[in-house]
């Protein structure tokens, strides 16, 4: 027989370790000594978003737009340099979503511009359909680039605006090529939460435009849910270079949403990466709005288009949604501006939040949402631990009823398993599901199974007449190939599970898998070990089993 | 010593005609919801559909039909209903069609929240699955499966021979296909937490076959001259009541979780609890027999002297 201290002692360690490991799951904790919390584990199972309750969002970034808008960038800047160099064009558009087409009064200015374009933006590559009509594609390798950067560039915005609303421990990664994917543990307004996510937050300032005959037929007071309406009425007659946006007003009172129609310049005169800060003030009249700070650059420009519109009315749109238009009454310098607008203060505030993080380069679809309210979770909780301790009475009693002295040894088994699968999950920092409960559950019903092909081995060999010592022997040999071919095909389906379940299913997998790779060994070790422990104490006659 | 069974000589080799009709009838009803879920006429989740649900906490019951015409009122006239009494809570699922866009949950909570004033409720959960997501799912879920059955069967090959590996996992497919069937005939939602109930009865089932199996080769290696079904009978026996016994700690753990584990787990342990049962009658009653009807050259193990 081999030694029986050595698997005593393994034994031994593996439950203390066990037991350091699970204690910061645990309240007990908190009220442990400080050298404890210093050198010990201080992290234990984190449990999911089903139990804790939170929101888990996977987004994708709309890349295809990064290149649209990087475009539009481009016919922008395009537009300034030609007239800055008196080059003089027809017209330049973006004629799809990676071509720019500029066509020319004359044939002549052709040279001149294509040296000029191939000087200033060499991503672009040019060719010629007619003598006077150029067309500039963006290079493949650069729209991959754009799109590549526009995804991460969104992960590091949307990680800034969550880190300044402020959330414990969330999950902001990519998924993919064009996936993040949030988590956020504990969040008390969802709502709020995903709106400060999703909201692309683009600020632009664009001029009215006021003398064309459209602006004033369109209505000022709109219903809400009215818009599209609105468009298609006046969409056919609204001039090429404008758009028509709405702005949104509550009523204080009746708290009924209006909207008013404004006729406004396509091209922005100003966006907001020029920004370097965005706050909260609260005005005379108790009404929030947002101030917003200008980087040189930007305080340059706006001084600029404000002294050359003074009189005009200028739009301030948030995400295709007009905020304000108010009348520019004179130049105005410092690189300081106001957002004003029917908000409350906790909306100015989140407007803040997104304006300073930044805007994402591109918009972001919610692919998918999930979201738990923490009474749920709580609930949940209470149910797994009540069907944990159920199954666990049942089951513990059935094998004493059953097998007796043998039966109790299987139940200690049991308690070793489960105590050391509780271990090794704080051990991993795994997270536990609801599932994943059901997995520990199902651990407890399978976890005797060893045991049960063991005695009824043992049972067989007693009934041959077998002495108990080599009965016993016998009954662990013979169950012994058994048991690892059962646990590796259980093992299998597992493991399947872990590499293709998402979230919940993917917390039952490592429960599942982790219990049956213990149970191996509590099952071979622990209770062999017992019997050896009392077969050395004596020869035994009779085995109650 | 307490034995349910004690020593059995039961022949069941010679049922194989009756279980092999009822196990065919159980197989169909599986391919009959296989069909009908590739079809898209099956009750699909909304993990696997794409969709929105939403459970709410009322203060006061609600009842399904007065739900049902706020929610028609709103517009909303694909809606699935479902009501736990027990604490006023309701789940609104609206499939498909319906992408994420158009803030279906912001709807329904709105129609609660005018038609029912009186009434206030909590959030419990609510999900939203835009139908990209709900492909790449169910592609997921496939391969999870075929990956799996795939490993136990060259596992069981090698660890015992071909003939052993293919019984294996026809009773383990005979298994995932009736629970499968019956989900499907009582009009059960399948979700991704079926199939991973599935994924986790193929796996117990087929320790269940695993060990009947051992017995098997064990018998062939010691007594080569009865015939096939003989010991093929006796091993089964043999093993019986510790098949009994596991089984029934299992439905011992699965009953109590199926009670109280909450409305997440019901169906998912449900599911084991059927998948606990016939997966115990198909390593006695398939698998084992299906060793027989095998004709070919037999393997290294099964080849007589």
């Amino acid at each position: 027989m081999k030694p029986v201290r050595g698997r005593v002692i393994l034994l031994a360690l593996a439950v203390i370790l066990s037991v350091i490991l699970f204690i910061p799951s645990t309240p007990l904790f908190n009220h442990m000594p400080t050298w404890w919390k210093q050198y010990l584990p201080s992290k234990g199972i984190t449990l999911g978003l089903d139990l804790q309750g939170g929101i888990h969002l996977v987004l994708e970034v709309e890349s295809d737009r990064a290149v649209e808008i990087a475009i539009d960038r481009v016919v922008n800047n395009m537009t300034e340099l030609l007239t800055e160099k008196k080059i003089p064009v027809e017209s330049i558009k973006r004629t799809s979503p990676t071509e720019i087409t500029v066509t020319l009064p004359s044939p002549e200015g052709k040279d001149a511009l294509l040296k000029l374009t191939d000087d200033q933006f060499p991503t672009l590559t040019a060719n010629s359909p007619s003598d006077r009509v150029l067309v500039f594609s963006v290079k493949a390798d650069e729209a991959e680039r754009i799109k590549k950067q526009s995804v991460s560039q969104a992960l590091e915005t949307i990680r800034n605006r969550i880190d300044e609303f402020g959330v414990a421990e969330p999950l902001i990664q990519q998924q993919g090529l064009r996936q993040i994917v949030v988590q956020l543990p504990g969040v008390k307004d969802p709502g709020r939460a995903k709106a400060l996510i999703k909201n692309t937050a683009l600020l632009e300032f664009k001029m009215l435009d006021e003398d064309s005959p459209l602006a004033k037929e369109l209505p000022s007071r709109v219903p809400a849910g009215k818009e599209e309406e609105i468009l298609k009425t006046f969409g056919p007659r609204v001039p090429p270079d404008d758009e028509i946006l709405f702005e949104r007003t509550v009523d204080k009172e009746s708290a009924r949403v209006t909207k008013t129609a404004y006729l406004v310049k396509k091209r922005a005169v100003l966006t907001g990466d020029v920004l370097t800060d965005a706050r909260v003030s609260i005005g005379e009249f108790q009404n929030a709005y947002v101030s917003i700070n200008f980087d040189n650059t930007g305080a340059k420009l706006f001084e600029r288009i404000t002294a050359e519109n003074v009189k005009k009315r200028m739009a301030i749109i948030l995400d295709n949604t007009i905020y304000s238009a108010p009348v520019i009454q004179e130049r105005i310098g410092g690189g300081r501006a106001q957002i004003t607008g029917s908000f409350t203060t906790e909306e100015a505030n989140d407007l803040a939040i997104v304006l300073r993080a930044g805007a994402l380069p591109a918009p972001v679809k919610i692919l998918q949402d999930l979201t738990v309210g923490p009474s749920l979770g709580q609930d949940s909780i209470a149910k797994g631990i009540r069907s944990t301790l159920v199954a666990g009475i049942v089951v513990v009693v059935f094998m004493i009823v059953y097998y007796r002295m043998s039966g109790a040894i299987a139940d200690f088994a049991l308690m070793l398993n489960l105590v050391c699968l509780l271990g090794a999950l704080a051990g991993l920092n795994a997270t536990l599901t609801l599932p994943g409960i059901a997995g520990i559950i199902l651990t407890i019903g399978m976890g005797v199974d060893s045991n049960v092909l063991i005695f009824e081995r043992i049972r067989e060999e007693l009934r041959t007449g077998k002495p108990v010592r080599p009965a016993v022997d016998a009954g662990y040999d013979k169950a012994f190939l058994t048991i690892v071919d059962s646990h590796v095909t259980t093992l299998i389906t597992g493991l399947a599970l872990f590499l293709f379940g998402t979230g919940p299913i993917k917390g039952f997998a490592v429960t599942l898998c982790l219990g049956i790779a213990i149970n191996l060994f509590t099952a071979l070790v622990g209770t062999k070990v017992i019997f050896d422990l009392r077969n050395r104490a004596g020869k035994i006659e009779r085995l109650s089993i | 010593m307490i034995e349910i069974l004690g020593k059995t000589s039961i022949d069941f080799m010679g049922w194989r005609r009756y279980s092999f009709a009822l196990s065919g009838l159980l197989v169909l009803l599986g391919i009959i919801a296989l069909i009908q879920i590739s079809r898209g006429s099956a009750n699909l989740g909304i993990d696997f559909a794409g969709g929105t649900a939403v459970q709410l906490k009322f203060e006061k019951p609600v009842s399904i039909e007065k739900a049902r015409e706020t929610l028609l009122k709103s517009g909303l006239a694909e809606v699935e209903l479902q009501e736990f009494t027990s604490d006023n809570k309701l789940l609104v699922r609206v499939k498909a069609k319906t992408t994420i866009e158009e803030k279906v949950a912001e709807k329904v909570l709105e129609a609660f929240r005018k038609n029912f004033p009186d009434n206030p409720f909590v959030v419990d959960a609510s999900t939203e699955i835009g139908p990209t997501i709900g492909q790449k799912l169910q592609k997921d879920a496939l391969i999870a499966v075929g990956i799996s059955m795939l490993g136990i069967i060259l596992y069981v090959a090698a660890r015992f021979e071909f003939r052993f590996g293919i019984a294996a996992a026809i009773a383990t497919f005979h298994d995932v296909f009736a629970v499968l069937g019956i989900f499907y005939f009582l009009d059960k939602e399948i979700t991704l937490l079926l199939v991973t109930a599935l994924l986790t009865l193929a796996g117990y089932s087929l320790t269940d076959t695993v060990v009947v199996f051992d017995r098997i080769r064990e018998n062939l290696k010691l007594r080569h001259r009865d015939p096939l079904d003989v010991i093929i009978n006796k091993a089964v026996n043999q093993v019986l009541s510790r098949t009994v016994i596991v089984s029934l700690t299992v439905v011992l753990v699965l009953i109590p979780l199926t009670l109280f584990g909450g409305e997440v787990l019901h169906d998912f342990s449900l599911a084991l609890l059927m998948g606990v049962v016939v997966g115990t009658y198909s390593s006695v009653f398939v698998a084992s027999p299906l060793l027989i009807l095998w004709k070919g050259t037999p393997g290294k193990l099964l080849r007589r002297h």
